[in-house]
């Protein structure tokens, strides 16, 4: 397992000396997309409000495993942790787009579900849960959906083992009889 | 697997369970239990059974002292699945009581895949996501990445052009194969030969122009692989003299006949507030009624400048989605039409050597030339550390790439916001009180692509 990322690391930038805040929660700026930054606990709490603020589509749901890249620039104040949640909402109202970086731990991977705000992220937090093994408390429905059920390990973990199983490119279809 | 789990178990043993009436937590429950919260939930597209139990409850006998409902498997092996979709369905005489999709038989991995190979050889693999609309899936990868680069706006105009183009004549082609598996899947058989026809003409286009009829990887970031061929113009001007009055004789064979309209008028409706919480986005939320179409709402490439519309239904049923399909032919041609007029000339990939490798010519007179190709198509590019996601609009709806870079060559992770994926969340509303002989039409009308929900 990883150890927690060096502290000078979240270091914040001389240019930007008191960071935004939206909500009461950091809010940086990515390529000309806005990012808020809660806190796991103040993360449902957000959302709420966000979704009262006419976002009213979860268009995706996803997470990041920042396991061997714990570097990563955060606002001042985001401690990062070695998994990310990534939501991205949508108000179609005001033709908006807003993303929700959400640090969780490794060692207590779970995080609210927004199942009861967006029924539509039932499938993608179970993709989630699937592939990074974070779990989402209250999730209805919390099993793997593209993996077999008995499948161990998430594969979108970075500590995950890619194995591969050798091809045998021979013509000698002989000798590959004899083999088996 | 399944079978082992069931032998293992015992029907006996399930049966009991199921009268004592201590099932898991994963288990179905008899309908007369259900409280309003999980029935809520329910309706929030979940049936609450894990793969392995439903598939045992399918296999017991019925006990005639229980609702008189029955779990049938529908593929994933049913050709009107579009792929290998499986759908668990509890009947009650003809009636779907319930329904829940299950995924992942084509899951080949290719979001971990994304993360070993370069932003360069990325669009291989996305290209492969959503098959029917490769170009789009592209698109979207090369605009993130772009994003990522900071060379968005220094996309040369040709290029923008070009995507434009193929991204539209992707739309119909998708479109049209859409009106071909729909024929299909409600018996008009006909209709599936024309279909395959007409896009077949569009795919030839393709194959002219990026050397394959699928999977092109020839929207690439930084613009496009090559220009556009000789003899374009007139290949394009065909196929829209071609397809327009083809789409009329589809009103006839289909539009305005009572059988295709009572199979699908008031079949699978979806509410304008379902379809949102469910996150569904394309024909199925504007079969709703809601105007929501990326190309116009958030505009990309030069769709601000174009001149549409975006075609709504009124009941959101099969139908009405349809009828958009249908008609987005149209208004895709319609966009078409304006693109031809304006092609512009010049470069058809950026001219930042960072990106774009030298041309051929170059590597035959130049060492560095010869060294910096190698570099690009080995190593790859390597792009600054950052997150973005970019959306657009394929013919399914939403499709968004969130790319997270770590400043190397490949992405550090590649996420595909598939509108299949999410919109499939929709069928359990749609077929809920619904007959079972109309769920192939629900199905169809979803229009999913199995490659892109599973990835």
């Amino acid at each position: 397992m990883s150890d927690v990322a060096e502290p000078e690391v979240v270091a914040p930038s001389p240019m930007m000396p008191e960071p935004p805040m939206m909500h009461g929660v950091p809010l940086s700026d990515s390529h000309g997309q806005r990012v808020l930054h809660p806190t796991r606990a103040g993360y449902l709490k957000l959302v709420c409000t966000l979704l009262d603020d006419t976002f009213t589509m979860c268009a995706d749901l996803t997470a990041v495993d920042y396991l061997t890249f714990p570097g990563r620039s955060l606002p001042d104040g985001v401690v990062p942790e070695r998994f990310e949640v990534v939501v991205n909402l949508l108000s179609i109202e005001r033709r908006e787009r807003i993303r929700i970086r959400v640090q969780v731990p490794a060692e207590d991977a779970v995080v609210a579900t927004l199942f009861d705000l967006y029924p539509g992220s039932e499938a993608m937090e179970r993709e989630v849960f699937d592939m990074f093994g974070i779990s989402f408390t209250d999730h209805p429905d919390l099993t793997r959906i593209l993996m077999p059920e008995d499948w161990e390990g998430h594969p979108l973990r970075k500590d995950y083992d890619q194995g591969c199983i050798p091809v045998q490119f021979s013509t000698d279809f002989a000798a590959r009889e004899r083999a088996q | 697997m399944t079978d082992r789990a069931i032998q293992d178990i015992g029907v006996q043993d399930i049966l009991s369970t199921i009268r004592e009436g201590n099932e898991p937590e994963q288990g179905l429950k008899p309908r007369s239990e259900l409280t309003a919260r999980e029935l809520l939930r329910e309706v929030g597209a979940v049936l609450r059974m894990s793969e392995a139990d439903a598939a045992k409850l399918g296999d017991i006998p019925l006990d005639p002292a229980e609702d008189q409902t029955m779990i049938i498997n529908m593929g994933p092996q049913h050709p009107s699945t579009h792929g290998v979709l499986r759908l668990m369905l509890e009947l009650q005489g003809e009636t779907v009581l319930r329904c829940k999709p299950i995924i992942g038989y084509l899951h080949t991995g290719m979001e971990k895949q994304g993360e070993n190979l370069t932003y360069m050889q990325g669009g291989t693999n996305v290209t492969r996501m959503d098959y029917l609309s490769p170009l789009n899936n592209e698109l979207v990868f090369s605009m993130a990445t772009e994003k990522l680069l900071g060379i968005d706006g220094d996309i040369p105009e040709r290029a923008v052009w070009m995507r434009m183009l193929l991204s539209e004549l992707n739309r119909m082609s998708s479109h049209l194969l859409f009106m071909a598996t729909n024929g299909m899947d409600l018996g008009a058989v006909g209709m599936m030969i024309y279909g395959w026809r007409e896009r077949e003409e569009v795919l030839r286009f393709f194959q002219k122009v990026t050397g394959l009829r699928m999977n092109h990887n020839f929207i690439r970031p930084g613009g496009v692989a090559a220009d556009l061929p000789a003899g374009w113009r007139d290949d394009v001007l065909y196929l829209l003299e071609m397809i327009p009055p083809r789409l009329e004789e589809y009103d006839t064979l289909m539009t305005g006949q009572p059988i295709w309209r009572d199979r699908l008028q008031g079949v699978g409706v979806i509410t304008q507030a379902e379809a949102i919480a469910l996150g569904a986005t394309g024909p199925i939320l504007r079969s709703t009624g809601l105007e929501w179409d990326l190309r116009r709402d958030q505009p990309y490439l030069h769709y601000d400048e174009m001149e549409f519309d975006v075609i709504v239904g009124t009941y959101g049923d099969a139908f009405d989605r349809y009828a958009i399909r249908l008609n987005e032919i149209r208004e895709s041609i319609r966009i078409v039409h304006q693109i031809l007029d304006r092609m512009p000339g010049g470069d058809y990939r950026i001219q930042n050597k960072k990106v774009t490798p030298p041309p051929r010519a170059r590597i035959d007179e130049s060492m560095e030339a010869l060294i910096h190709h190698f570099k690009i198509f080995t190593e790859g590019f390597k792009v600054p550390e950052g997150e973005v996601y970019v959306a657009i609009e394929s013919p399914r709806g939403e499709i968004g790439c969130y790319i997270a870079s770590d400043g190397s060559a490949t992405p550090y992770r590649l996420h595909v916001r598939a509108p299949s994926f999410v919109n499939i969340q929709c069928l359990p509303h749609m077929m809920r009180g619904g007959l079972v002989a109309d769920a192939v039409a629900v199905i169809s009308s979803v229009d999913p692509v199995l490659g892109e929900v599973d990835r």
